[in-house]
């Protein structure tokens, strides 16, 4: 099973990179672009075909490793 | 009183932690491989900087996993004594020892200079050789040192008096640590992480010798 972890700073947590990935936008012309937060992407292929199992093991991941909730929050996606 | 230096794949800056820690301990401290599982005999250990693991994923977060960490855990558990420096303080907050975590700078520059420290305590093992509101220099070399914490725990760190260097003029806050804090300590007092390298200033020829009081106190302390 194919589990998509997204893992982004918490609001609140300054967020430097989307700053100035929104500054370069800016200097390129799109004016419009506001609030910029980056993030990572994580793929994970699971031997699992139940999806609440993998869901619940890519949580545990997520929280061992994966993120530090500390500054982190994350969203889970299965396909 | 053996001291125990970690070392794991990608940290670079075990042999000028080793430099410093002979000169005060009068001994060659233990190197000690991210493998290893066993601590018996170690009294203090040393997490260096670097860049351990490459970084990956965040800094020091595969290195909170290797296995010598549950040994570390196990001897903090015990009331044993650690220092982390730089990467070292990154991998003790991503341990969960110390509370908090190190963002990217508040400018994203990568920072390679000095800095300058106020000593908030000079009554622990680390800093009995200063004296409390003494300032002292200490170069800085890293990206990502902008400590973080929610307001409840930076509250509990400064009311429990766990805040052992505040970032201090000239130099002041550069990379944007919250309340300025530049090194914190274990509610025991017994493990602290700071991001800039009193190591790096121990000796005349390196430009200062600002940072060896650290690393007497801990030799004078941990001899007693």
């Amino acid at each position: 099973m194919k589990v998509t972890v997204t893992v982004m700073l918490k609001p609140g947590v300054l967020d430097p990179q989307g700053k100035a990935i929104g500054q370069a936008l800016h200097t390129l012309g799109f004016a419009n672009v506001g609030e910029v937060r980056a993030g990572k992407v994580i793929e994970l292929d699971i031997a699992e075909n139940d999806p609440a199992r993998a869901r619940a093991q890519a949580e545990e991941m997520a929280r061992q490793l994966l993120a530090n909730t500390v500054i982190e929050r994350f969203d889970i996606t299965l396909s | 009183m053996t001291v125990g230096l970690l070392v794991f794949p990608g940290i670079n800056r075990e042999r000028d932690m080793a430099i410093a820690l002979e000169r005060s301990f009068g001994r060659a401290p233990r190197m000690v491989w991210h493998r290893e599982t066993d601590l018996a005999g170690i009294d203090l250990v040393v997490i260096p900087g670097g860049f351990s693991y490459g970084d990956y994923l965040r800094c020091g977060a595969m290195a909170a996993h290797a296995p010598v960490m549950q040994a570390v855990r196990a001897h903090a558990a015990r009331g044993g004594y650690v220092l982390g420096v730089c990467n070292g303080f990154q991998i003790l907050t991503e341990t969960g020892l110390l509370p908090g975590a190190l963002l990217r700078n508040a400018h994203l520059r990568f920072l390679s200079r000095d800095c300058h420290l106020r000593v908030e305590r000079a009554d622990t093992v680390f800093t009995s050789r200063y004296r409390q509101g003494e300032v002292f220099r200490a170069p800085m070399a890293h990206g990502d040192g902008n400590y973080f914490a929610d307001a409840a725990t930076l509250d509990r760190l400064e009311g429990e008096g766990l805040v052992a260097f505040r970032y201090a003029p000239p130099t002041g806050n550069l990379n944007g640590s919250a309340r300025d804090i530049a090194g914190i300590y274990a509610p025991n007092l017994r493990v602290l992480g700071l991001m800039p390298h009193p190591e790096d200033l121990v000796d005349p020829l390196m430009g200062g010798e600002d940072g060896k009081p650290l690393f007497d106190s801990l030799a004078t302390a941990l001899a007693a």
